[in-house]
């Protein structure tokens, strides 16, 4: 458990910080909440030759409203998400998906941005934002861009991302009104990734289901929509036909590796209850319900 | 019926007549006020204070001059031939001093081999081939950490891969071979009985009802939070070696060491300071040790090795491990008659088990458990795979777990065949407290109990029938609870020397008292406390002998220069054997404090009687001599004729082990969509006989619970087909936390031991025993109905799921 030789960096500004991943392409990694990066450098599963710490990057922690969105500063850590009064009483989904992220020693380190920027589908941010409709905002040498988060992840620890960009902000839309979102996991303890788990951000129309999104958590090797669950919620009216018929729809369109937390069969499963009890939630939350 | 006040006062009369009824009470007895603190205060620990600063000491904190660091290039194959082992480009690394194989281990006195503690062989270093996934293939010696850490990348070995053998039952067809180092090329080990084949066959066979069902206990780790260790500094100009060394039986582990090395003892120093928890893991001699010492002998500097969590859960032994076959037998009253049970012990590439010489398969022929019957017979066999060797205890003494499990599920699997409500069904066997001492058909005898007193007490704490009958409600509308019971038997403090040694050295342990002119006092003894309280426990219990205050007697540990000899900490030993040590020592300091006092009184002995902390003349308390007054004569004013100072040694050697017991009760709510069990409530009732701090022991069984709960819901320790650890870390070899530990809700009965000298019987791992059958007992009792019989631990989501699914319930 002891990583290979490094460089270290640790810039006081985000222009350093740019500077220091032009200057040292291909080789700087950049540490975050190391949540995720130390403990594959320990294993010498990762051994970048240069680490670039932005930990003191301060003007990234934030989380506020700002006009049509929540802006979430890419060095805000986790527990900031589960304290944060605006995220607790207007994005459930968030708060719920806060809550179970890993154990509360790693969510006093870990980071909204980070725990996006690895790209691993057994994060459960990745979920979360697919079902928020989330943008992604980037930073480089020349300048900032937008970039939708259907369009992020790109492949198992890749994202949309070029090498000389930090991420740097998360813009999450305001649910509109009659809208609910909710995040449900399965673990098998608290720390560990979840067997499956289910973001569902939804708005309803009387008793239709007008907008729907579902993100799904470490059935896939790249984080995923359930885009033919979504299908089934639809402009349909709500009942537990339906939600049924999603859970199923989402238990077929994911694709789950075997391992020690489950069968193929059983995380399928599983994502059908998981994708069922978030739809149920959210639609008590969009009725103004908890 | 003998009380505690009868208490024997000399080896040769608690020799006999060893076992006695005993009553029952649930008060612990407190004879010495708050100043004094001896037995049943409820005193801080001693150690805590260093403990919370952190400023223990642990192997790990130990820095010597000019020190070098090793680090272990392992297997990562369970089963291959070494070809070659190229070391050349670590040798050419700045910092590496040397690169140790299996060949330097054989030219240095046949090293390269080590004695179990079972007497099987283990490897220290191969030269041949490989037998488990990360066994040690050689190591590195380097001036930093972080060189070693480098270097053993730079080491390539060249493997044939050879077919894995990683099932037991596949093992014994003897297609791959594990140890073809034997003369006898099979992969069967031993066969070990007990109790009475024909008898139970006849019982058997006449039965009303039979049930019968396979187990499964599976591999485990006790992955105490310090891993294991070593600082080895050979001394060239003196010609000895000062080792620093997680053991939990430093004296032993010198024996061993000086018949392995060829050292000799004197010039051994074992050192085995602060210990962050055994569990039976640093009881073995692990070839990290072996190499270390070699290493610093070698190179005539100071090494150290420490192992990282991931060496420690992939090679370091396992425990459990059993595959179990078991029948019981009932007659038309519902009464068990009989249990016949055969046992597989996959036992790794070595049978290096920690269990007492006679007993290969340590103490499970207890398996009759909390219950009368008349025929019991048991068969086991030890089996070679290519995995790592073991196995240790896991918090339990010597495979009583194993034996609990198995008992408390045939019991409660009986008691719904016969549709009888367990805990009635439980009332009705048990062993009832006028027949102790109780003669067990395998042979044990059993010294005290009353089962139906701790049962009955969890059953009112946790309101029982009213939990049944929410039960008969729930089902009603399709929800799944579940109630289990576990009525478990103990059986600890190991042991008599007629039947107790390791390695030929016999199971006594030892306490040595100083007491100082000023009445301060100085006790060692030769075992060796991991987080046990032993500072505080062993302080209390000569403060209640001698009237000291607990707060003035230092207690040490671990460093076999100072410390009287003895076999050390596991098996729930310490207090059945040196603590009975402590009492005896200072009863003996106590027979010669009454010749001083009757000195400085001038009475005669007959006339004076002992009063808390003194001696006084009978009929005329104020004519007294306290402790500390005697303390100071004994060094200033002594008797002519009599040697100066006050102190004593005792090696005990107990009349027979003690039989801690216990009742435990868990409520179990199912969920049906993910198979998800929530222990709702767990009562635990423990009798572990006199208590000597109430705290202590609270604490001990909240750890014991959840070192409990840990194989019955989490820990498995999982191999591929090839035999590649696939839980190496702790993202996979799940330790449950504060979250997943329901609230321990305590109850307790006190049922003294009768042969020992205060009436304790060991409490460290009675929890661990009884806590998984009583979760998996909850878990089939929430799904008898659907039909399922049985569930292996551990009790994960899935396979709850499975049993719902493949029973048509879903969500």
């Amino acid at each position: 458990m002891i990583p290979g030789a490094f460089d270290y960096h640790s810039p006081r500004t985000l222009d350093e910080a740019l500077s220091l991943l032009q200057k040292h392409a291909g080789e700087a990694k950049i540490l975050a909440g190391g949540q995720s990066l130390i403990p594959a450098m320990r294993f010498r599963l990762a051994m970048p030759p240069i680490l670039v710490d932005i930990n003191r990057l301060d003007d990234l922690r934030y989380v506020e409203e700002r006009g049509d969105h929540l802006a979430i500063g890419a060095m805000t850590r986790e527990h900031a998400l589960e304290d944060s009064q605006v995220v607790r009483s207007s994005y459930p989904l968030l708060h719920d998906t806060a809550r179970v992220i890993a154990d509360p020693l790693v969510r006093n380190q870990a980071t909204v941005g980070g725990n996006i920027a690895h790209a691993d589908p057994a994060n459960d941010h990745p979920a979360t934002m697919l079902a928020y409709h989330a943008t992604v905002i980037a930073k480089g040498p020349s300048g900032e861009r937008k970039i939708p988060i259907d369009d992020f992840f790109t492949g198992l620890f890749e994202n949309a991302m070029k090498e000389d960009e930090i991420l740097t902000e998360i813009r999450i839309p305001k649910p509109g009104a009659n809208s609910g979102g909710a995040y449900t996991k399965l673990e098998r303890k608290v720390g560990d990734y979840a067997i499956s788990a289910a973001a569902v951000q939804l708005r309803l129309d009387g008793g239709t289901i007008a907008e729907a999104r579902i993100g799904l958590t470490n059935v896939s090797a790249v984080p995923m929509r359930a885009r033919a669950a979504e299908a089934e919620l639809l402009g349909k009216s709500v009942s537990d036909a339906v939600i049924e018929a999603a859970g199923k729809a989402a238990a077929g369109e994911c694709d789950p590796s075997p391992d020690l937390r489950g069968t193929i069969e059983y995380k399928r499963d599983m994502t059908r209850v998981m994708v069922k009890r978030s739809i149920h939630k959210a639609i008590a939350r969009a009725k103004g319900g908890n | 019926m003998p009380q505690l006040e009868d208490r024997k006062e000399h080896h040769s009369e608690l020799a006999e007549g060893v076992s006695a009824r005993v009553s029952t009470t649930d008060q612990v007895q407190i004879k010495t006020p708050a100043k004094i603190c001896g037995m049943g205060h409820r005193k801080k620990r001693k150690e805590d204070p260093r403990f919370i600063q952190g400023k223990g000491n642990y192997v790990d904190d130990v820095k010597l001059p000019g020190m070098l660091y090793m680090d272990i290039v392992r297997s990562p194959y369970a089963h291959a031939k070494i070809k070659s082992i190229d070391a050349s480009a670590a040798l050419e690394m700045e910092g590496v001093v040397a690169v140790i194989t299996g060949e330097d281990l054989k030219a240095a006195g046949n090293l390269h081999w080590m004695p179990t503690l079972m007497s099987d062989t283990q490897m220290v270093l191969p030269i041949d081939k490989v037998v488990y996934y990360a066994q040690e293939v050689c190591a590195v010696i380097a001036t930093s950490r972080y060189v070693a850490a480098d270097a053993i990348e730079q080491v390539f070995v060249d493997y044939e891969p050879l077919d894995a053998v990683v099932d037991p039952f596949e093992a014994l067809k003897d297609e791959v071979i594990v140890r073809d180092d034997k003369e006898k090329k099979t992969n069967h080990i031993w066969h070990w009985e007990a109790g009475d084949k024909a008898a139970t066959d006849a019982v058997l066979k006449d039965a009303a009802t039979v049930v019968k069902e396979k187990l499964y206990i599976p591999r485990i780790h006790v992955s105490s939070i310090e891993t294991c260790g070593m600082v080895a500094n050979y001394n060239k100009a003196r010609e000895h070696m000062q080792i620093y060394m997680t053991s939990q039986a430093p004296h032993a582990h010198r024996t061993v060491f000086a018949l392995v090395s060829g050292l000799p003892e004197h010039k051994i120093q074992i050192i085995s300071p602060d210990i962050g928890g055994g569990f039976g893991g640093k009881v073995p001699v692990y070839p990290g040790y072996v190499i270390c010492a070699v290493a610093s002998l070698v190179t005539g500097k100071p090494v150290k090795w420490i192992e990282d969590r991931s060496e420690n859960l992939q090679a370091d032994s396992f425990a459990r491990d059993y595959h179990i076959e078991a029948e019981m037998a009932a007659n038309e009253d519902g009464k068990i008659t009989g249990l016949r049970v055969k046992t597989l012990s996959d036992c790794g590439a070595a049978d290096a088990a920690a269990n007492p010489s006679k007993f290969p398969a340590g103490l499970y022929s207890i398996c009759t458990g909390s219950y009368d019957m008349k025929a019991a017979h048991i068969e086991v066999d030890g089996v070679y795979t290519t995995k790592p060797p073991g196995g240790v205890a896991y918090r339990c003494s010597f495979r009583v777990t194993e034996a609990v499990h198995m008992i408390e599920r045939m019991t409660d699997i009986m008691a719904h065949q016969l549709g009888e409500d367990p805990a009635d069904f439980r009332l009705k066997n048990f062993i009832r407290p006028d027949q102790f001492p109780y003669k067990s058909p395998t042979g044990w005898e059993y010294d005290s109990g009353n089962y139906e007193g701790a049962l009955k007490k969890a059953m009112e704490m946790i309101d029982y029938r009213a939990l049944r009958q929410e039960q008969k409600e729930m089902r009603a509308k399709g929800e799944l609870m579940g109630i289990g019971i576990s009525s478990f038997t103990e059986v600890v403090g190991a042991g008599p020397s007629k039947d107790y040694d390791i390695l030929g050295i016999k199971m006594f342990d030892s306490a040595e008292i100083r007491i100082h002119p000023t009445g301060k006092a100085m006790a060692r003894f030769g075992t060796k406390s991991q987080g046990q309280g032993h500072e505080t426990t062993y302080a209390q219990i000569i403060a209640e002998e001698l009237g000291l205050p607990s707060d003035d007697i230092e207690v040490e540990e671990g460093d076999t220069d100072t410390a009287p000899y003895g076999l050390g900490t596991y098996a729930s030993r310490s207090t059945p054997t040196a603590g009975a040590a402590a009492a005896m020592a200072a009863r003996k300091i106590k027979a010669k404090a009454k010749k001083i006092a009757a000195h400085l009184l001038e009475v005669g002995e007959e006339d004076l009687e002992w009063n808390v902390d003194r001696f006084q003349v009978k009929g005329s308390p104020d004519q007294a001599k306290t402790i500390q007054e005697i303390a100071f004569a004994a060094y200033t004013n002594h008797p002519q004729g009599m040697e100066a100072g006050l102190e004593a040694v005792d090696y005990y050697d107990p009349p027979n082990l003690t039989f801690p017991f216990g009742s435990y009760i868990c409520v179990v709510d199912i969920d049906k969509g993910t198979g998800e069990v929530k222990i709702r409530r767990f009562v635990a009732v423990d009798d572990c006989g006199h208590i000597i701090n109430p705290m202590i022991v609270e604490g001990q069984i909240h750890g014991g619970l959840t070192m409990g709960l840990a194989p019955a819901m989490y820990e498995e320790i999982v191999y591929d087909e090839n035999g590649q650890n696939l839980s190496g870390t702790f993202a996979d070899y799940l330790l449950p936390t504060a979250v997943e530990s329901p609230k321990w809700e305590l109850g307790k009965t006190i049922t003294p031991s009768p042969h020992h000298p205060i009436g304790a019987k060991g409490v460290g791992e009675s929890p661990t025993v009884g806590a998984p059958p009583a979760i998996a007992n909850a878990v089939v009792d929430a799904l008898w109905h659907l039909g399922v019989r049985h569930i292996d631990i551990p009790i994960t989501p899935q396979k709850v799921w499975k049993l719902l699914r493949d029973n048509g319930v879903t969500d």
